[in-house]
């Protein structure tokens, strides 16, 4: 079966690819990119003014199956994925039961497969129940296809149990992924910790607590040698940290969501709860070192942490409604919107952050359209203007913080192995 | 000039016009408490819920004499916080309150927003009765009506906001309103109680907030000094090793009120913990008003509901 993506401005960091070209799909992989290609046996997808880029990879989802489909289920979540250009995603073990054993592991990935949407690649709990105290089967979950590991919502606050953690971790080829956050000195916050949760009367967060956190695991990684990756990184310290020790050239990751980029601590005047999230909304400092981070390569990925909540659920008080937002269908619209079309950052460099970054950051296979491999393949529309409408969202929850906004750049079609799945969606 | 908004959340929208208006207001409606027959019909026929989400006398039987004042009919609801927290979410809370079809509810709760939450899903008058640590706004202008009946104006005074500013609603409003007014608002207490960056929660306005180090510095010098309760639970949060600690470093004692103005008055928002943040003496010195502001309350929020929802205001 051969597909024709004709027309295109191919740009594949990994490859350090940017020219407008003929990109040839057979039997669902990679098969050749020339200025020109034509056959007759071919169908075609005319690619003309669109950017063709690998499909893109979000590190950070929580899709809810096991134990909570009535937030979202592995289908519904994969499928939000697709919709927004997204070919893999990596599942947050932070599920009832938590995956932090095979079972939950194979689980995951069969429920997954049946979908038929987009790739989902589990990450497994550090600590039994995510508890923080005795280690998770961890080989047995890379054995079961687990690819990180991570106690996300919990982050382990002993720091001997996360020394132990990164070591072992490491004999298995797993990175740990942390959620940076000291839970005593950010007790009971609900927002970050500043000038905007003084005016309020909330409970804040301070970004030392978070970049308390940060210090420590890069030191442990440096200690053990082995590699650390920090989750949903939101503070200009943390940048800093993280910025300094890839320069002293220790293994350290991280990835930023498209909502720390886009929004600050302002937005929670009104008490709107869908902006409540954990990292909370930092302030404009931060966002701005965020922005810098991306541009001078400190920060490796873009993830969503797609964080889905039944509307009743965020339909209480701020102190009490949950964490957590969705982004999986907005991702894209808002890091061209936000970096490129406002801050100027290239598109080069924001495909590099959802393509070959986060690829790198796991070691996953993907984030590449080098011949020979599978078509995963996101093609967008980098000038497209579109409304935010949560009801429209394949995800079955609906609480996002963009909800109305006019964003400028959108998903065209993704494909997975070759087959065009946002046609798909629209047939279902 | 009429109050014409629907909702009265917090001190930080008002304008100084709209501040006046309701000071005015409950000047006029003082007088109706000293009468041997307190009512005026001016809200008869009009329901006032009192939805109370955390204990309070005061507040809430300030409320309620002010609508019984006005002839209107004052209702009681109060619900227990662990009830609330266990699931109901504020849609149905609105909807059950829409469906006894009030025409102002006034709503305590002690997570900030919940009143403005509701009040985009009511249509009924909404007003705030204490939210959290957030605002309070019928205490800040029962404040003012205190200090201004006393002083003659709130320009250009000097008013020291002293103890546990992290956790209080009533040095946020008063802070908003008496800077809004050009008051020069003076705020110490200890350390683990002041907030980050509280000086810059007022937008540019006549009056000005100095940080203080020290208690005698923020005394110095003022027409007013109100003093905050401290609560006893801030003891086992490691914000202040003990109460006599406290009241040794921060309590308002007569030697310490020498370093004010001659003229200063002393207030209080009630409930008052004597000897520990406010000395006894000091409490029932004449320089005391804190009964005052008692009174005031109820002719405040007389003219608050008045405004609201009296005949015009509806």
């Amino acid at each position: 079966m051969k597909l024709l993506i004709k027309g295109g401005r191919i740009i594949d960091p990994s490859q350090k690819l940017d020219k407008v070209a003929d990109l040839m799909i057979e039997d669902g992989h990679i098969g050749s990119i020339e200025d020109s290609l034509s056959d007759n046996d071919a169908e075609t997808f005319d690619a003309a003014g669109l950017i063709v880029a690998p499909g893109f990879i979000d590190l950070h989802v929580h899709l809810r199956e096991p134990g909570e489909e009535y937030k979202e289920t592995l289908a519904s979540g994969a499928a939000a994925a697709v919709a927004g250009g997204f070919t893999s995603i990596c599942a947050m073990p932070n599920t009832n039961p938590v995956n932090d054993n095979a079972s939950v592991t194979r689980f995951i990935i069969d429920k997954a497969r049946e979908a038929g949407l987009a790739r989902v690649y589990p990450i497994g709990a550090i600590t039994r129940e995510s508890k923080g105290e005795e280690l998770a089967e961890m080989a047995e979950m890379k054995e079961a296809g687990a690819v990180a590991v991570s106690d996300d919502g919990r982050p382990v606050m002993n720091g001997q149990v996360m020394r132990h953690a990164i070591e072992y971790a490491s004999d298995h080829g797993l990175v740990v992924v942390d959620h940076a956050q000291d839970l005593n000195l950010s007790a009971s916050g609900v927002m970050h910790e500043g000038r905007y949760s003084t005016l309020l009367g909330l409970k804040g967060m301070s970004s030392a607590a978070e970049e308390s956190h940060v210090a420590r695991d890069i030191m442990l990684a440096e200690l053990t040698g082995a590699r650390v990756h920090i989750a949903h990184i939101s503070t200009a310290g943390s940048v800093e940290v993280v910025r300094r020790a890839k320069q002293r050239g220790l293994s350290v990751t991280c990835e930023v969501t498209p909502h720390h980029l886009a929004l600050t601590d302002a937005a929670v005047v009104g008490f709107d709860t869908n902006t409540k999230m954990s990292p909370p909304l930092r302030s404009e400092e931060d966002c701005a070192a965020l922005i810098e981070g991306v541009r001078d390569g400190t920060i490796d990925a873009i993830a969503t942490d797609h964080a889905p909540h039944h509307s009743d659920e965020k339909m209480l008080d701020y102190d009490h409604a949950p964490s957590g937002v969705v982004g999986l269908e907005t991702a894209l619209g808002v890091a061209l919107t936000v970096l490129h079309h406002t801050a100027g950052v290239p598109l080069q460099r924001i495909i590099e952050m959802l393509t070959i970054g986060p690829a790198r950051a796991f070691s996953l296979t993907g984030g590449t359209l080098a011949v020979g491999a599978p078509a995963d393949i996101t093609i967008f529309d980098p000038e497209r203007e579109w409304t935010v409408e949560p009801q429209q969202f394949k995800s079955k929850s609906r609480n996002t913080p963009f909800a109305g906004w006019k964003l400028r750049g959108q998903v065209s079609e993704t494909l997975i192995g070759g087959r065009r799945l946002i046609e798909v969606l629209h047939a279902s | 000039m009429a109050f014409t908004r629907k909702d009265l959340l917090g001190i930080r929208q008002l304008s100084v016009e709209e501040i006046n208006t309701i000071l005015d207001s409950a000047d006029s409606f003082k007088e109706v408490s000293t009468r041997a027959i307190k009512k005026v019909p001016a809200l008869r026929g009009k329901t006032v819920i009192n939805f109370f989400f955390e204990p309070s006398t005061r507040t809430r039987t300030s409320f309620e004499i002010a609508a019984k004042r006005l002839s209107a009919d004052a209702i009681n609801i109060s619900a227990s916080n662990s009830s609330l927290t266990k699931g109901e979410t504020l849609i149905d809370t609105a909807r059950n309150l829409e469906a006894m079809a009030p025409d102002a509810i006034v709503i305590r709760h002690p997570s900030p927003g919940v009143p403005h939450q509701l009040a985009k899903m009511i249509d009924a008058s909404v007003i705030n009765g204490g939210d959290g640590a957030h605002e309070h706004p019928t205490q800040a202008l029962l404040d003012a009506l205190t200090i201004r009946e006393q002083k003659g104006r709130i320009a250009g005074l000097q008013v020291a906001i002293i103890g546990d500013i992290m956790h209080s609603r009533v040095a946020r409003s008063d802070t908003h309103l008496l800077t809004k007014l050009g008051a020069h608002v003076r705020i110490a207490g200890p350390r683990t109680l002041i907030p980050p960056g509280y000086d810059k929660i007022i937008e540019a306005s006549e009056g000005s907030i100095t940080m203080c180090d020290r208690v005698e510095h923020a005394i110095e010098g003022s027409d007013v000094v109100m003093m905050l309760r401290v609560q006893r639970e801030r003891m086992s949060d490691a914000f202040f090793p003990s109460l006599k600690e406290y009241s040794v470093e921060y309590g308002l004692t007569l030697r310490r009120l020498e370093l004010a103005a001659p003229d200063c008055i002393v207030m209080h928002p009630g409930p008052v913990n004597r000897g520990i943040e406010i000395s006894s003496e000091v409490v029932d010195s004449s320089r005391s008003l804190i009964l005052d502001q008692v009174t005031n309350g109820v002719a405040v929020r007389m003219a608050i509901l008045f405004l609201m929802i009296g005949a015009e205001g509806a």
